[in-house]
């Protein structure tokens, strides 16, 4: 008799699984077979009304009835919501290669990014960072610097006057001074800022960048100032950029050395950027000259000092390929663009 | 300057040395060669011929039919000629197809082969102008026609090493810390020092005569201007060309040969670096030479018959009565050597290099002479650069050299300088240990006079550098002959360690400027001035502060001629500049100084500045105000916003930014006549902070504040309010009214005809947050709105929609 109606119901599920495509049929299904008004707990209802000593045997039936029904429902729940995930996904599919939606960040100006990486690769050496002021006097800007007036160095500077002693700082080393008078030794100290100059042509602009940089200790040589320039150039450029020292001039300095480095674009073998001698000038310092220690109230017989300046904008034009100064300053979003990080 | 390498050569034996080792041994020693030219660089394939016949064209009644051997270009090669200077046999320069020589108007031309009148023509038969020489340079070089050469010369030979056309000039740059090698002689010792090879000095001896003219009286009444002066009387002076030797090196060096005694003078410059005068003796009023200082508003005419007004801050060489030279300069017309020149008064001086740049820069008014002068001269070498002059007036037989010589000095004993140091101090300078025998061995090569004991070095500089003053001087002399190579790279060993880094305020600046390209914004750098033009682009009221400019006394032109007082014109120029380049929108910014003008000698005080700008499409006064609170917010500070008044901006349109009570600037949009001015399609949106001001407002420290115990709840308003209430009042009277409102947002408004005339609607998002130690129970919430809406009702007649 139960036998009879547990097959009849087998037949229904067989059917209605059978039929299953959705989560909405399979609610249904549950509903009428395996829930509260369904028709296998409305087996269980019948067992009253069969006598009670087949009831266990009928009980079992019927269990083992249901747990089958209950797992085949499961399985093809599983199976039926994994199809509809899928479902899900492909008509949420994106076509990847369409713009994106989205604030475009800007950037910085080149120049910017090559003083930041300096100053960061001397803060990591122990150097401060100091900005002074665009406008100084005559005597931090050249009599301080062993440049007294009428001194034929002071030809190579041609200078914007503001007033008959103040003048736009031709370039970072009176802050060499500054630090100096006001710091107290030892210290190291770099100084990035702009710098102005009379020359307005195809390869000079009149206002342009310098970082300069000084080291006050008890003793320092020309070996530690290539020491630091080593490092210098390989940060900015590759880690395999030499240097090289050759003598120069600089007022302030005693030994000056001229710093070249191994060109950046050809590696050292010659090209069209070095004019075929493989090296790149970037960079002029020196031993600190012991008058201008003695300027600053420091005692030269204590005091020793290295100093170093470089070109900013000639760093980045090298660094970043960029072949006139001009194109620095000209402010078009389509240059500014590429220097993005 | 310039060297001639063949004139190098004969002073410093460099046998079996390149160029090329030349070249890289004078960089080692600082002297860098900006430039290696031939002496003849545009003349090339042009070779010896010889005639073999010459024959007139049949129908012409001028050029003749050459029939030229030029060896292994061809012995039978036939050329046309318009000159008439030639017959067979003759050696001629022959410029062959593709070779280079100067055409008529002195301009580079090549020749091609070619017909004249029908008759063909492969090359050219030249003269000494086509090759750029005149008789300074050869002999019959000048003449009209064709440069003839002389019957040893064989066919096929390239002229240029029959002309001598083969030497290399070298154009060498001299740092102002090497006067001494400001000649020909002073590079010569340098090599030789360095390459340890010997050096030829030039002849200075000569014989003098006995004379009975007058005494000839030299005064130097400025021995500070001039340590210094030596007169040297000649007398039976024969003014001649000079021998086409001496020619050629100063036309190699950039004279022009004019007469002997002016060419002595020029060649001991370039030979020795000692500017040299000659003044015509007869012309020298008293027989007297004055060095003074010139006396307000006196005058001078130069050789070069320029006019010159003179203050005491000049030097001059007078007469008894008046002056005959700008001292270092040049000299006066008056006393100049002319072609009856029969006595002459020779001066070789040292001017102070201060003065004579001084001079030179106030008169506008520069020499050979003073560009020396300038640089620096030592007085050693203007005693050894008069005996030089001497000899070559005996070696040109241009006159005699008498006994009358005067030699004022300053001071009649120099002493050279001497540097008593060590070799240890010497090693730190350079940080390497040099041997001491290396060491003294360079000093002695460099014309030192070395006393060393044990680890002590006492080195005198030779009379020629007065340049050396300390132990450093002689650290670089040695390690310029070492060789650079030496200096090895090391790190600092033995120096403190100290504390790095960027301080807070510039760590703040750069986190400023990432935050505004993380915001899209481009980062511009402008020069620190522009052009008066450019701040009227403001159009500002008289009286406005930013019209007080800071002035550059020298500017370049008027485009760059005054500081900056605001960053806003920069950003004009940028936002039209990009318009122009076909760009429809664009955001900027740039931080830098202005400037305010000082009182007296002070120095004008700059501060540092944000400006920005926002233009095109999809911008607004709003996304500019998004950019500003994107700084408020990155920092963690509060900017409130007040209406305010611009003059170059919209006046509806505009904002003043308040922050910790301090106003740090302003945005708003640009008014449209000055967008207009600026040529700037579509509107733009500016700002210019005051980061001076804004940059102490961002704290230094965060301090933890517990989060709440029970939720937050939310509530929307819809209110209506009449147009000319402002969202920030509405804001501020809901906070006022309850203390629990923790976030009021508006986020929309809306306007019809339903809501009515002069009204709108606005959508307000209230965060309201529990203060006790309970949740807030939705009944609570409703008797805060209930409160706040009253206020609003109250003060503002605000009703609820």
């Amino acid at each position: 008799m139960m036998k009879e109606k547990i097959a009849a119901c087998r037949a229904q599920i067989d059917e209605a699984l059978s039929k299953i495509a959705s989560g909405e049929q399979l609610k249904e299904f549950h509903a009428r077979f395996l829930g509260k008004a369904g028709a296998i707990t409305a087996l269980m209802r019948d067992l009253g009304q069969i006598p009670k000593e087949e009831r266990p045997a009928a009980g079992q039936l019927i269990n083992e009835f249901k747990n089958s029904v209950t797992e085949r429902f499961k399985a093809l729940e599983a199976e039926v919501a994994k199809r509809e995930m899928q479902a899900k996904y492909d008509s949420e599919s994106v076509d990847v290669s369409m713009p994106a939606v989205m604030h475009a960040p800007g950037a910085l100006h080149p120049t910017s990014l090559v003083k930041a990486r300096l100053c960061e690769v001397f803060a990591g050496m122990g150097f401060r960072v100091w900005e002074g002021s665009e406008i100084e006097d005559d005597y931090h800007n050249f009599t301080a610097l062993n440049t007294p007036k009428d001194h034929p160095a002071r030809d190579k500077q041609d200078t914007f006057y503001i007033g008959e002693d103040i003048v736009l700082r031709t370039h970072t080393s009176p802050g060499q001074i500054h630090c100096m008078e006001t710091m107290k030794p030892p210290f190291k100290v770099v100084m990035p800022g702009r710098v102005f100059r009379c020359d307005d042509d195809a390869t000079h602009t009149p206002m342009f960048h310098q970082i300069e940089g000084l080291v006050i200790d008890r003793h320092v040589s020309l070996c530690d100032l290539q020491g630091l320039l080593d490092t210098l150039a390989k940060a900015m450029f590759t880690p395999d950029t030499k240097t090289r020292f050759r003598p120069s001039y600089f007022p302030f300095t005693e030994p000056s050395v001229e710093v070249d480095v191994s060109c950046c674009e050809c590696g050292g073998s010659g090209c069209r950027l070095c004019k075929g001698t493989g090296w790149i000038e970037i960079l002029g310092g020196g031993v600190v000259n012991r008058r201008v220690i003695a300027n600053c109230g420091l005692d030269p017989d204590e005091w020793t000092g290295l100093a170093f300046g470089a070109g900013l904008d000639r760093i980045a034009m090298l660094k970043y390929g960029v072949n006139n100064i001009h194109i620095l300053y000209d402010g078009d979003q389509s240059i500014l663009r590429q220097f993005r990080k | 300057m310039l060297l001639p390498i063949s004139w190098l050569r004969d002073i410093v034996d460099l046998t079996d040395i390149s160029n090329d080792t030349i070249e890289k041994s004078l960089f080692s020693c600082g002297l860098e060669v900006e430039e290696r030219k031939s002496a003849a660089p545009d003349i090339s394939g042009v070779v010896v011929g010889v005639l073999k016949a010459v024959t007139r064209m049949e129908n012409s009644d001028h050029l003749n039919i050459c029939r030229v051997d030029c060896g292994e270009y061809g012995d039978d090669i036939q050329i046309v000629t318009g000159a008439s200077n030639i017959k067979a046999g003759d050696h001629v320069p022959v410029a062959l197809h593709g070779a280079t020589v100067y055409g008529r108007d002195g301009k580079v031309t090549t020749i091609k082969n070619g017909k004249l009148l029908g008759t063909p023509s492969n090359g050219m038969l030249c003269s000494g102008e086509e090759l750029g020489i005149d008789d300074d340079w050869y002999e019959g070089a000048g003449v009209y026609g064709i440069l003839i050469l002389s019957d040893d010369t064989r066919p096929g030979a390239d002229v240029k090493d029959v002309l001598d056309l083969n030497d290399e000039v070298w154009d060498i740059s001299i740092t102002a810390n090497l006067p001494h090698c400001q000649s020909v002689w002073g590079i010569a010792r340098e090599l030789a020092a360095l390459l340890d090879r010997p050096l030829t000095p030039p002849a200075t001896d000569y014989t003098v005569a006995d004379v009975t003219d007058d005494e000839i009286d030299v005064t130097v009444q400025a021995p500070d201007l001039c340590p210094r002066y030596i007169g040297h009387y000649v007398s039976d002076v024969k003014v001649k060309t000079s021998p086409r030797w001496m020619r050629r090196r100063l036309l190699l060096t950039g004279h022009r040969p004019i007469n002997t005694l002016v060419d002595i003078t020029n060649y001991v410059l370039t030979e020795l670096g000692q500017p040299m005068h000659a003044f015509d003796l007869s012309t020298i009023a008293g027989k007297k030479i004055i060095v003074r200082r010139a006396e307000q508003d006196e005058t001078i005419v130069t050789l070069d018959e320029n006019e010159f007004k003179l203050s005491p801050g000049n030097l001059v060489i007078c007469d008894a009565e008046k002056p005959v030279a700008l001292a270092g300069i040049m000299g006066g017309l008056n006393s100049e050597i002319r072609p009856d020149t029969s006595a002459v008064l020779f001066e070789c001086a040292k001017f102070m290099r201060d003065n004579i740049r001084h001079t030179s820069r106030e008169l506008g008014q520069s020499s050979d002479s003073s560009h020396r002068f300038e640089k620096g001269v030592d007085e050693y070498t203007t005693g050894v650069a008069m005996d030089r002059a001497l000899h070559l007036v005996e070696e040109l037989d241009c006159g005699t050299v008498t006994r009358r010589r005067i030699d004022r000095r300053a001071n009649e004993n120099p002493v050279p300088t001497t540097i008593r140091t060590t070799f240890e101090k010497l090693n730190a300078v350079l940080g390497i240990s040099v041997p001491r025998e290396i060491v003294t061995g360079i000093l002695k090569r460099m014309n030192y006079t070395v006393v060393t004991d044990g680890d002590s070095l006492t080195a005198t500089a030779p009379a020629y550098r007065e340049d050396i003053e300390d132990y450093p001087d002689l650290a670089e002399d040695v390690i310029k002959m070492y060789g650079y190579e030496h200096i090895t790279p090391r790190m600092m060993e033995g120096c403190a360690i100290t504390a790095g880094g960027y301080t807070l305020a510039q760590q703040q600046a750069l986190k400023l400027k990432d935050v505004l390209v993380m915001q899209g914004f481009y980062e511009l750098i402008n020069y620190s001035f522009y052009a008066p033009q450019d701040l009227a682009l403001l159009r500002l009221p008289e009286g406005d502060p930013r019209l007080n400019v800071v002035r550059i006394q020298n500017p370049i032109s008027e485009n760059y001629s005054v500081m900056r007082s605001t960053l806003i014109p920069s950003l004009l120029r940028i936002v039209s500049h990009n318009g122009k380049r076909g760009h429809e929108s664009g955001r900027f910014f740039e931080m830098a100084n202005i400037f305010t003008p000082a009182e007296g000698n002070a120095l004008p005080p700059q501060t540092m500045h944000l400006g920005f700008a926002v233009w095109g499409k999809g911008e607004s006064f709003f996304t500019a105000k998004g950019a500003a609170q994107a700084i408020a917010d990155a920092f963690g500070v509060t900017f409130t916003y007040e209406r305010t008044n611009v003059p170059f901006l919209h006046p509806g349109a505009t904002a003043k930014v308040l922050c910790g009570g301090k106003e740090i600037g302003f945005f708003g949009q640009l008014s449209y006549e000055s967008a207009e001015d600026a040529e700037i399609v579509g509107d733009v949106f500016v700002g210019e902070f005051d980061y001076d001001v804004l940059a102490p407002m961002f704290p230094e420290l965060v301090r933890y504040a517990p989060i709440p115990r029970f939720p937050t709840v939310e509530r929307d308003l819809a209110l209506v309010a009449d147009e000319a209430v402002t969202c920030g009042e509405i804001t501020d009277a809901i906070r006022a009214a309850c203390k629990n409102v923790t976030d009021v947002t508006l986020f929309d408004v809306y306007r019809s005809a339903q809501i009515g005339d002069g009204k709108k609607s606005m959508a307000f998002g209230l965060t309201f947050t529990p203060t006790g130690d309970a949740p807030l129970s939705p009944e609570a919430v409703d008797k805060f709105v209930d409160k706040i809406l009253k206020s609003l009702s109250f003060r503002l007649h605000i009703s609820i929609r």
